[in-house]
């Protein structure tokens, strides 16, 4: 194994690991400050912020031989026998004047900037800068620039660091940025007419290392330092990229992606990206209410008359024994499973189902759909099939039901008179002004039915026919499993506390079931793994990055991998 | 020196000197067709490299071994630049060369072109020189009506064409691999090496990039031989193993305070002093010299003390310049102030960093800054050891920069704050009696006058 030599200590690597030098110092513990460089974009090495010493040791005699002058650290590869040095005095000389250098020019407006608290600029200074300030400054300015719908930059921030022109140009592939001017009045900036609109555009923020590419969707929301970060995973499409939700007070702020090398890169869309407002939405439905029985239906979904309010203990008994009463011979219920819940939601949603009809009819909730997957230069895609989780149903459904049904299927199923009671469960982002997932005409399917029970995020057309109007959770607020279209499986808690009086799916469907205690997603994806093989890999703990479903060896070697990998950053 | 008889420069002051007939009157061409029928390209790069020709664009590598650096077994095209942005300030060889011999450098191009297996070359033309582009161009199609250039030259299978290029008037572009972005059509960022330009380099493909003067050099090589080549000059240092000498003649360009500025030929090793007295007139008006830049402003400065320094390859550094240059001669006079003089040179550099590198964009900037108001009365002596301090941690030599701009720009200010430090402190002291000695931060500063960009 090719041995690298961080600050005196030795560090084996992979043979076929292709590592600079500021990643082999990562595994030896030794952080080499950098802003240009990003893994996922190309190395330019021009902030200089990475100089370290470096040499190679002989590996017969053991002698070292220093190069005689700095390198940069990004650009150096670490082979068998280098020697990276990165503590001497030359190189904490180098990285001061580096921090000094930067400051001349910017503004240092921390106390009005949004990136206050996550700033490199901030944190390499308090650890490699100096106190003093010997530098002639220019009155501060701080000019703000738009350069997009969803991005602003404030051009004396800026420290040149081309992250994001390199990422417009290689990852999104529209090249909307760039740098005019030239030496210290150099600036980045768009062709005019043609601003940053393109569906990565909000990267260019998480990219930034300072304050000056800001996001308008959280500028001057919060602070940082109150955000709480919980590890989710996006429900804006199948690709289910890997995010961190930031909230405060079972409040989310803003989303940013989690670095993923199975599923998303570094990078999320800025559909998922902005695709959390619906949470908060105020016209969301936030109790379970129950049609009273002298009432006839309802005439529009945001009639609230003729319902009663139903208490959640009393929901969990009296759904069932409606259910029951409405269907009353085998096969007479209709279950539609939404591809927006989890793997463990969906198979207690069937388990419920069997045991009040062993029959039931299972089948996957809508998918909604656009026209087409989109892949960008950089390798990332958007998929077009807009829910999280279809492929995880299909396969819980395939559990009780080898046969497996269709959204159409079952609506013809229905048309046909086959069903007596409906269980509809939907949970899509649909929030005014977007129009409902179902129109009229097809809610009228389920007009004739004995029993509907319908749970959703926002009203519809067909809560409006709905016996049982139950609330849904949003994507931040369920805790379990989703398998995207590639069949990788990834596991996440719930970030924030949905509104009063709304139970999350898994809290309902845990105590209908009759277990005890609080609702744990854990246990239930063990069992499931227990009892099937094509969901076993779900079994154990389950790595941050996920598992894939199609191989369960690969499984194994992955969450190994992922642990090595973790204990080292 | 009474005897040595220009050759580089013998078109200047011949009637049509330019033009192709003149050059064939004068024995032009002729070695090229020698040399395309009896030589494979190896033997032309054997050639080169036993004249012990050093590139003349300033850094001074080996032209020969340059070309051996290409990979031997490349399949795909290999392109030779000859970079013409002559942008240090003082320089003027490649003009006169351009303007009145173009067909001596056409001839020189299209040989390094056979010995390194190109078939295609740019020239990177400075945009400010609209005559050389005329002429060039001029002499570019004649070449290529009389069979010089194009497919199949003078019947020995060899072809090339030659395509002229005019930047947009930044000194960057002169920096090997900025001239290559450039010529890409990107913003001229000097690349990191490695890949080296000769393995990766225009277009991804195998380039070479050598200066106007050297193309000169090698035409001059081919029809007199390696021999006369090799009379002239600086033989290596014996005692030194990593010399390789500095052999034929150079363009100087001696300007400033001299009575007769112009572009001189002249063997390599030509000290400051006698440039001046036999070529340049003495100094201007009769007055003392104080100082020379002895090639080009990024070289640094001599003292008139350090006049007698040979001006080769190795002969500027041994007494703390950064090297030979472009061999840009400007002489200061007595009533030269070091601070303007210092002043000028951050502007440029401020002016012409590209802006890639923090220490180079920053430091370039901030002594700028320095300068301005040391200028203003208000410099301080800690001024003087900042600068310094700039100057000795910016650049390719302490590995902060991608390029050697940043080296150009830190040698004026290291020279002139060590060689001239009392006048430096005695203009400080005398400008700022009340703020000379303090050592606290400056308040922010509205900077009139010049701005760097």
């Amino acid at each position: 194994m090719p041995t690298v030599i961080v600050d005196g200590k030795d560090i084996e690597i992979g043979a076929n690991e292709r590592l600079n030098c500021i990643e082999a110092a990562r595994r030896a513990g030794a952080e080499i400050p950098h802003y240009c460089w990003h893994p996922g974009l190309s190395v330019v090495a021009s902030c200089r912020m990475c100089l370290i010493e470096t040499g190679t040791r002989d590996a017969a005699t053991g002698k070292v031989s220093m190069m005689p002058k700095l390198v940069p650290a990004c650009q150096t590869p670490a082979k068998d026998g280098t020697v990276i040095v990165t503590t001497s005095d030359l190189v904490k000389d180098s990285r001061a004047r580096v921090e000094e250098a930067l400051l001349i020019d910017h503004p240092i407006d921390c106390p009005i900037c949004d990136k206050a608290g996550e700033c490199l600029l901030q944190d390499y200074h308090f650890e490699h800068g100096q106190s003093e300030r010997r530098a002639d400054i220019h009155p501060f300015t701080s000019r703000r620039r738009d350069v997009g719908p969803t991005v602003t930059l404030f051009v004396d921030r800026c420290i040149m660091c081309t992250r994001c022109v390199r990422f417009a140009r290689e990852v999104s592939g529209t090249s909307e940025l760039m740098v005019i001017n030239r030496g210290a009045t150099e600036e980045i900036d768009i062709f005019p007419g043609f601003p940053l609109d393109n569906k990565l555009a909000g990267n260019v923020v998480d990219l930034c290392p300072v304050g000056a590419l800001g996001d308008k969707d959280f500028l001057y929301q919060q602070r940082v330092w109150f955000l709480k970060r919980e590890a989710n995973v996006c429900g804006g499409c199948a690709a289910g990229c890997s995010i961190h939700t930031e909230h405060n007070q079972d409040t989310i702020y803003r989303l940013k992606p989690r670095e993923n090398p199975h599923v998303n890169k570094w990078w999320i869309c800025d559909e998922g990206r902005y695709g959390w407002h619906h949470i908060h939405d105020p016209s969301r439905v936030l109790e379970a209410r129950r049609r009273l029985e002298a009432h006839g239906r309802a005439t529009t979904a945001a009639d609230a008359s003729g319902f009663n309010t139903v208490e959640w203990a009393d929901v969990v008994t009296r759904l069932r024994s409606d259910l029951k009463t409405a269907s009353p011979s085998a096969g007479r219920l209709a279950v539609a499973v939404s591809p927006m819940l989890t793997v463990e939601e969906a198979w207690m949603l069937c388990a419920i189902a069997k045991s009040i009809d062993p029959q039931a009819y299972l089948a996957v909730g809508f998918v909604p759909r656009d026209e087409g997957d989109e892949t960008f230069p950089g390798g990332f895609t958007i998929r077009a099939e807009k829910c999280p989780n279809r492929l995880g149903v299909e396969a819980v459904i395939a559990l009780f039901d080898p046969a497996g049904h269709t959204w159409t299927d079952l609506l013809e199923h229905v048309q046909a008179g086959h069903a007596d009671a409906a269980w509809i469960t939907a949970g899509y982002p649909t929030a005014p002004p977007h129009s409902p997932w179902i129109d009229a005409a097809t809610a009228a399917t389920f007009d004739s039915l004995n029993c509907l029970v319908v749970q959703d995020l926002f009203d519809s057309p067909l809560s409006a026919l709905a016996t049982w109007r139950l609330p849904a959770a949003g994507f931040a607020e369920r805790a379990g499993t989703w398998v995207n279209i590639a069949m990788h499986a990834q596991s996440f808690e719930q970030a924030i506390r949905p509104p009063a009086g709304v139970w999350p799916e898994g809290r309902l469907y845990w105590n209908m079931l009759g277990r005890r205690g609080l609702y744990d997603h854990t246990a239930v994806r063990h069992q499931i793994a227990e009892s099937s093989a094509s969901l076993a890999a779900l079994a154990g703990n389950m790595p941050a990055t996920g598992v894939d479903l199609r191989i369960n060896q690969l499984a194994s070697i992955d969450s190994i991998h992922t642990k090595a990998t973790h204990s080292h950053s | 020196m009474e005897t040595f008889q220009p050759v580089l420069l013998e078109a200047v002051g011949v009637p049509n000197g330019h033009t192709l007939a003149s050059y064939l009157a004068r024995g032009g061409y002729a070695p090229l067709k020698r040399l395309l029928a009896e030589k494979k390209p190896a033997d032309v790069v054997e050639l080169v490299k036993a004249s012990g020709l050093r590139g003349r664009g300033g850094a001074g590598f080996s032209t020969g071994l340059k070309w051996t650096f290409l990979p031997k077994d490349h399949t795909g095209p290999i392109y030779l630049c000859i970079n013409a942005d002559e942008s240090e300030p003082g320089t003027f060889n490649n003009r006169i060369l351009m303007e009145d011999d173009p067909h001596q450098v056409i001839e020189g191009i299209i040989l390094s072109a056979f010995a390194t297996r190109a078939s295609t070359a740019y020239i990177y033309l400075r945009y400010e020189y609209p005559r050389s582009w005329d002429r060039l161009q001029a002499a570019i199609d004649e070449a290529y009506a009389a069979g010089y250039l194009g497919p199949n030259i003078q019947g020995s299978g060899f072809s090339l064409d030659i395509y002229l290029h005019r930047g947009a008037a930044a000194s960057i572009c002169g920096e090997e691999t900025g001239l290559i972005e450039s010529l890409e059509g990107k913003r001229a960022w000097p690349r990191i090496k490695p890949p080296f330009p000769a393995v990766e380099g225009l277009f991804k493909q195998p380039t070479v990039v050598n200066n106007i003067e050297t193309m000169a050099c090698v035409a001059q090589i081919a029809r007199r031989g390696v021999e006369w080549f090799r009379s002239i000059g600086v033989p290596a240092d014996p005692k030194n193993p990593r010399d390789p000498g500095s052999y034929g003649p150079k363009l100087y360009c001696l300007s400033g305070h001299v009575e007769k500025p112009g572009c001189y030929e002249a063997p390599l090793g030509i000290t400051v002093r006698e440039l001046v007295d036999h070529f340049g007139g003495g100094v201007w008006k009769g007055r003392r010299a104080k100082a020379a830049i002895p090639g080009g402003i990024s070289m640094g400065l001599l003292t008139e003390a350090e006049f007698d320094t040979p001006l080769d390859f190795s002969g500027p550094s041994k007494v703390g310049c950064l090297g030979l240059g472009t061999a840009a001669v400007v002489v200061l006079d007595e009533t030269v102030s070091m601070i303007d003089f210092l002043h000028n040179s951050c502007r440029f550099f401020a002016h012409e960093s590209c802006g890639q590198c923090t220490p180079c964009r920053e430091g370039t900037s901030w002594s700028l800054r320095m300068l301005e108001r040391i200028k203003q009365g208000k410099g301080r002596l800690i001024d003087l050891d900042l600068l310094l301090e700039i100057g000795n941690t910016m650049g390719m030599m302490p590995g902060s920069t991608i390029c050697g701009l940043a080296d150009g720009a830190a040698w004026p200010i290291k020279n002139a704050i060590k060689k001239f430090h009392g006048e430096f402190a005695d203009f400080i002291r005398r400008t700022n009696p009340d703020g000379w000695m303090v050592t606290e931060p400056v308040p922010a500063l509205a900077i009139l006058g010049s701005h760097a960009s």
